[in-house]
């Protein structure tokens, strides 16, 4: 599994977003997402929208590790 | 009962419950053991469940959850999150009012 990989992933599922994923031993991610989806949602469901995109490669141990950092366009502006 | 009945009575009977790795006294992993001082700090009395003696709900647990790591906090039922939220929460003040509200 290769950063890009995930990123794709993610992008199919969530349009207009910003995604970055870095991680350079295949196993261990940290990704950052930018996006009009999570509005209104709670930290947790927003990271579930991820879990649940990326659905098997999590749970077969492709990903051992991923570090997930969610942002609605406004919040990412504010930081 | 099957794994996934106890899991759903713990949750409903337990209004604080923190499914983790060890106990709060032995915490058994870094992030299981920053969620137990965050709880401390709050004040809160909360149940726990150790997964590690518990391999059933540590499979079963992350699918019916739809998240994949512990430790995970539960409230009123609900899942508040892992160790980064649970602290992110704490820093914020919302989780103290979350507490708070089923104290």
């Amino acid at each position: 599994m290769q950063p890009q990989d995930i990123q794709k992933i993610l992008a199919s599922h969530l349009p207009d977003s910003q995604i970055s994923v870095e991680g350079d031993d295949g196993q261990h991610f940290a990704a950052v997402i930018v996006s009009p989806a999570f509005r209104g949602k709670s930290r947790v469901e927003q990271q579930q929208m991820i879990y649940t995109a990326l659905g098997s490669h999590i749970t077969s141990g492709n990903i051992h590790a991923l570090s997930l950092k969610t942002y609605t366009p406004e919040e990412y502006q504010q930081r | 009962m099957d794994t996934l009945e106890r899991i759903k009575q713990q949750i409903a009977e337990n209004k604080v419950i923190l499914y983790m790795k060890g106990n709060p006294t032995m915490p058994q992993c870094g992030f299981s053991s920053r969620a137990v001082q965050t709880l401390a700090a709050c004040g809160t009395k909360f149940a726990h469940v150790d997964i590690l003696a518990n391999p059933d709900i540590r499979q079963v647990l992350p699918q019916y959850a739809n998240w994949p790591t512990f430790p995970q906090l539960y409230v009123n039922g609900k899942l508040i999150g892992g160790c980064d939220i649970i602290t992110e929460l704490y820093q914020t003040g919302e989780l103290q009012k979350i507490l708070q509200e089923v104290a």
